[in-house]
This record gives C-alpha cells, sequence and structure tokens, in this order.
C-alpha cells in the first residue's frame, strides 16, 4: 500500500515537473512583454549558479560563502577573450570554466584544511581579495568595467540584441543540462562520497575515501557551472563590472536561493530562484526607487522567516516530516 | 617626512585604530564562544550605534562622547530582545540557519536605516572631541586617542569581569564546556542572555565612539564587519585576548599597506588573515 502510494506520488512529481518545463518551453511564444522575459532569463542563469553551489555546499558540506569569484571569473575571461583576442564567447565560457576550476583547486588545497566557521570566512576573504584586485586591474579597466563588443546576432555569436528569447533558451537549456549532470553525480558513486564527507568526514578518511581529492572535485565542478553561467550572463548584459559579477553580495544572494528552496535537494535551488529573483526584481521596481529600502526590508524579512522556521528550505513543504533536526 | 617617521606614523595610527577594531570584534567573539554562533548582523549593530550617537547629538544635541552611556544601555537591552526573539531559536541549530538568519536581520537593520537616516553619508558636526596635536612629529588625531584609550579602558574593565568576578568565570567555564557548566550548577539560559547583551552592548560602545568622527552610512558596517570576523579568525573563535591581538595586528597591517597602496588595503588584511590561518587553522588563540 504504502509503496504503490509512494510511486503514484512520484508519478504527480514527474507529471507536474513536465508540465512545467512544457510551460516555460511555450512562454516566451505566448509571453511578449521582454521584461517577464527578462526576470525568467535571470531565474534561469541564478539558478544555475545556485544548482552548482549545492554540489560543494549543499552535498559536500563545505559552506562557501565565495561564489561569485567564480562567477566573475568566466564572466571576465570569456568577455575579455572576446574583446583581446576576438575568440568566440562559446569557446571564451569553456576556457573560463576551466580557468575558474583550476582557480578553485588551486584555492581549495589549502583552504580545505579549515572546518566549519574558519572555511566560511576564509571563501569570504579570498572572494574580496579577488574583487579587490579586479577594481585595480587596469588590463580588465578596473572598476570600470568591461564594454563587451556588438557581435552580429547568432546563436554561434551567443549574441541577440533585438530579442530576448535566445538567452531565454540558452540558459533554460543550460540550466535543464547542468540539473541533468549533477542528477547523474548525486546519484553516483562519487555523489556518495560527497554525502559521506558531509556527514561524517573523519569516517570517511578512516573508510579510506581521500576526503580533500573528492571535495576538489566538488569545488572544481562547482566552478565550472558556476563561470559557465557567468559568460552566459556577461553576454547577455553586454557589461560586466567587479560589483556585479564578483562582490560578496552576489556570494550571499547565491547561498540564499539555494537555501530557500532547500539545500541538498536537487530542486531546491530551482525553486528557490524561481520565488526569490522574482520578489527581488518586483519588488525593486514596485519600492525600490524611491530609494527607501522598501525591497530590502521585504527581502530581510523572508530570509529570516525561512532560516527560522523552514531552515531545510520551502521544498520541504511539499514532504512533510523533514523539518526536523 | 623621513621614511622612518612615515613607518612610526603608521604604527602608531594602525595601533589607535586597531584598538577599536578589536573592540567591535570581542562582542562577536564572545557571542561565538559562548553559543557557537557566528553573528552576521554585527556590522549592521556597529551601524546602528553610530546613527543613536547621531540621533542623540541632532535631536537632542548630547554630544556623542556624553551619550555613550545612553547608547550602552540601549545596546544592552537590545541584546536582550536579540538573544530571545532571534539567538534563542538558533542555538544548536546548523550553520545553514545560523548564517541566514543573522544576515537577514542585519538587511532588515540596513533598510530601517535607508528609511529612516537615507543613504547619504552623514557626520557629526562641532561636536567636543576635534583636532589633533604632534609629538616628535607624529601626528595623533584626538578623537583617534580618545576613542582608542576608552576602548582599552572598557577591554581591562571586560578582562577584570572576565577572570575575577564569579559571573565572568562562569561565562568562561560556559564557553569552555557547557555540559560541565550546567553540571556545577551555572545557569546556561542566563549565561547566554548576558553574554549577548555584553557583546551587542559593546559594539555599541565602539558605534558611539565610531560617531565622533567617522562618516555614517547605511552601508558603513560591512566593512567594519568583515574586518572583525577577519580579526576573530586570526585571533581565534571565542578569545577575547586573540581579538585583542588580532584587532592590533590588522590595524597595522591596513595602516602600513595604506601607505604603500591604498587600493590594496582590504587585499592586504586577508592575505594576512590568510597566512595566519594556514599556520595555525584555528588562529592565534583559538582552540
Amino acid at each position: 500500500m504504502y509503496l504503490i502510494n509512494f510511486q503514484s506520488k512520484n508519478f504527480i512529481t514527474k507529471f507536474v515537473g513536465f508540465l512545467f518545463l512544457l510551460f516555460l518551453i511555450f512562454l516566451p511564444f505566448i509571453m511578449k512583454a521582454p521584461y517577464i522575459k527578462h526576470v525568467f532569463i535571470m531565474v534561469f542563469i541564478y539558478a544555475i549558479v545556485a544548482e552548482s553551489w549545492n554540489i560543494l555546499s549543499g552535498y559536500t558540506g563545505q559552506f562557501s560563502l565565495g561564489n561569485a569569484m567564480f562567477f566573475g571569473l568566466g564572466a571576465y575571461t570569456s568577455s575579455i577573450l572576446l574583446i583581446k583576442y576576438n575568440i568566440n564567447p562559446w569557446i571564451g565560457m569553456i576556457i573560463g570554466g576551466l580557468i575558474a576550476a583550476t582557480f578553485g583547486i588551486i584555492i581549495g588545497s589549502p583552504v580545505f584544511r579549515l572546518r566549519s566557521h574558519y572555511f566560511v570566512i576564509a571563501t569570504l576573504a579570498i572572494n574580496e581579495i579577488v574583487m579587490v584586485i579586479f577594481l585595480n586591474w587596469e588590463y580588465v579597466n578596473g572598476a570600470r568595467g568591461l564594454d563587451l563588443p556588438l557581435l552580429p546576432d547568432s546563436f554561434k555569436n551567443m549574441t541577440f540584441l533585438y530579442n530576448k528569447d535566445g538567452f531565454y533558451f540558452i540558459s533554460l537549456a543550460f540550466l535543464l543540462f547542468v540539473t541533468y549532470i549533477i542528477y547523474k553525480i548525486i546519484t553516483s558513486k562519487i555523489g556518495y562520497y560527497f554525502k559521506t564527507i558531509k556527514g561524517e568526514e573523519d569516517a570517511a578518511s578512516s573508510i579510506g575515501i581521500n576526503t580533500v581529492r573528492y571535495k576538489l572535485v566538488a569545488i572544481s565542478i562547482t566552478a565550472f557551472f558556476t563561470a559557465a553561467a557567468g559568460t552566459i550572463y556577461a553576454q547577455y548584459m553586454l557589461y560586466i563590472d567587479p560589483a556585479m559579477v564578483l562582490s560578496s553580495m552576489l556570494s550571499i544572494k547565491i547561498v540564499l536561493i539555494a537555501a530557500l528552496g532547500g539545500v541538498s535537494t536537487l530542486f531546491g535551488p530551482i525553486i528557490g530562484a524561481f520565488i526569490l529573483i522574482p520578489i527581488i526584481e518586483f519588488t525593486r521596481v514596485f519600492f525600490g526607487g524611491a530609494g527607501q529600502g522598501f525591497d530590502l526590508l521585504i527581502y530581510g524579512i523572508l530570509v529570516m522567516l525561512i532560516a527560522l522556521f523552514r531552515p531545510f528550505g520551502l521544498i520541504t513543504l511539499f514532504k512533510p516530516g523533514k523539518n526536523s533536526q | 617626512m623621513t621614511l622612518l617617521q612615515i613607518l612610526v606614523q603608521a604604527l602608531v595610527n594602525g595601533l589607535l585604530i586597531g584598538c577599536l577594531y578589536a573592540m567591535i570584534s570581542i562582542g562577536l567573539t564572545l557571542i561565538w564562544g559562548t553559543m557557537e554562533i557566528i553573528n552576521f548582523a554585527h556590522g549592521e549593530f556597529l551601524m546602528m550605534g553610530l546613527y543613536l550617537a547621531f540621533w542623540l547629538f541632532t535631536l537632542f544635541a548630547i554630544d556623542p562622547l556624553y551619550s555613550l552611556p545612553i547608547v550602552v544601555l540601549v545596546f544592552f537591552g537590545a541584546g536582550v530582545l536579540f538573544y530571545k526573539f532571534v539567538l534563542k531559536l538558533l542555538v544548536h541549530r546548523s550553520l545553514f540557519p545560523q548564517v541566514l538568519a543573522t544576515f537577514g536581520l542585519g538587511l532588515i537593520f540596513q533598510a530601517l536605516a535607508l528609511f529612516f537616516w537615507s543613504p547619504n553619508y552623514r557626520l557629526v558636526r562641532g561636536n567636543i572631541l576635534k583636532g589633533n596635536f604632534q609629538i616628535a612629529g607624529i601626528w595623533i588625531g584626538i578623537p583617534e586617542l580618545v576613542t582608542s584609550s576608552f576602548c582599552v579602558t572598557a577591554m581591562v574593565v571586560l578582562f577584570y569581569f572576565l577572570n575575577q568576578t564569579r559571573t565572568g568565570r562562569a561565562i568562561r567555564a560556559t564557553t569552555l564546556n557547557k555540559e560541565a557548566a550546567a553540571l556545577v550548577g551555572i545557569d546556561i539560559e542566563r549565561i547566554y542572555i548576558l553574554v549577548v547583551a555584553l557583546g551587542i552592548s559593546l559594539v555599541g560602545f565602539a558605534g558611539g565612539l565610531l560617531a565622533n568622527f567617522y562618516y555614517i552610512y547605511p552601508r558603513v558596517g560591512g566593512n567594519f564587519a568583515a574586518l572583525a570576523y577577519v580579526v576573530v579568525c586570526i585571533g581565534g573563535f571565542g578569545s577575547t585576548t586573540g581579538a585583542l591581538m588580532g584587532g592590533l595586528l590588522l590595524g597595522v597591517v591596513t595602516s602600513i599597506a595604506g601607505i604603500i597602496n591604498p587600493a590594496f588595503k582590504y587585499a592586504a588584511v586577508f592575505l594576512v588573515y590568510l597566512i595566519v590561518v594556514l599556520i595555525k587553522p584555528t588562529g592565534l588563540k583559538g582552540w
């Protein structure tokens, strides 16, 4: 009886998910307002970033408050390659991802010796250093930021100047791709290693798991996908500066999205992005103009209430009984 | 000015501001030490302290120097409320809800500051503490000197309280081992309230002093809080003497990095932090 119920519930979840995906695919053809599409593109990009954060910080348990540096490295690498060497953004995206992953491994090898709160502050500190370096680095135009050249409109150039549909579908497809890869990873042997490291690191190393190596694997996956999302963001906005793509506020936003939806769940970060990003965008439009901080107030109250009363995220609303600690 | 003079000047400035950094960090490290919660709204409490002093000055013409006891008392009450309504729900929870709830509270404070005081930069003008004087070619600002001597005095009192009084020893016992402390009859709940109220009133004290010479805006807490986290990490979470050492070290580092290239001041801070923490992962005085 229980099994049948479980199966049917699982089926309903899949069916609702499938319907929602269909809705997202057909939305641009029904909805013509560019602003709504813009909000959805932001939702997809942030969902990708939060989903990648989830690998390192959710599943592997290494709470990072510095993921904006990977995002920024991706955005800056592809933009610099395009501006200075005329290299296609798609290639720039892969190179940016590889650079971010390498950077993650370089900082990871020392920083992974630190535990819990020391690790949190260390990632925050490295994020700040990277931001200060970019703010003062003439080669990348410092605080003035980079204006991206306007290439001819095409999928090959990852440039769509007149229509938002291109970025809508690129970011949606990439989100699906990242979610699929992460699903494959967490259900594989490596995924179980990650979860063991999170649960009981000493026990994990005592049964012969090289914990540092698997943490490095986790950080490089996270860094690669975050950087790739950074490239999409840069191509979409056509302008980047350190405050946009490297600030610790962005790092914190990434954490909030994942935590809002549900940390270490596959769909949590996506749910979080679908709720938080529209709230941020709309409150900014409705209340932000007066500069009186109503948008911040709503954002802050929401974050506090979630953290105090739904610490495992909104996804627990669908799974009763999993909200205890 | 000779190179030596510049260096001594930077050292003096660094030590003066370092006392303030230590003062801000001690509240953070006390709360972490007893409750194992990092208060991510700490910088915003500092900001509120600055604005409170600013308001008392502009609305009631009370000089920031004289309004200090009022600020400390208000913050003591605020600390009790902060414990009752926020931290009490977060004890023994995992890192996620702790970071997010306190961070959310910080956002709410920023929103309130924007609402009441607008994003403009404010400055307390025409207060008692101003000007500077010169000893042996070294310039010393009077507000900075008074601030750091107040901070040093407060820290001496605090260390005396923690080491010599029964309540202070109870706090230290709780920091070292909660179960054992409870077994010998220490009321842990009371210690928690006391420590949070103490920590918050210390950061209010720092804010009230800072209002004498620093400009005030809704996001002023951010940089100081970032420095305070680093100070606490360098000193070791939970250690008050560690916070003092870390604060002075960072004061000197920011000041010396400032003469080489002001832009890389904070980069230098975080670099020093990484070096310290990689050599000794629990900080100078941590466990």
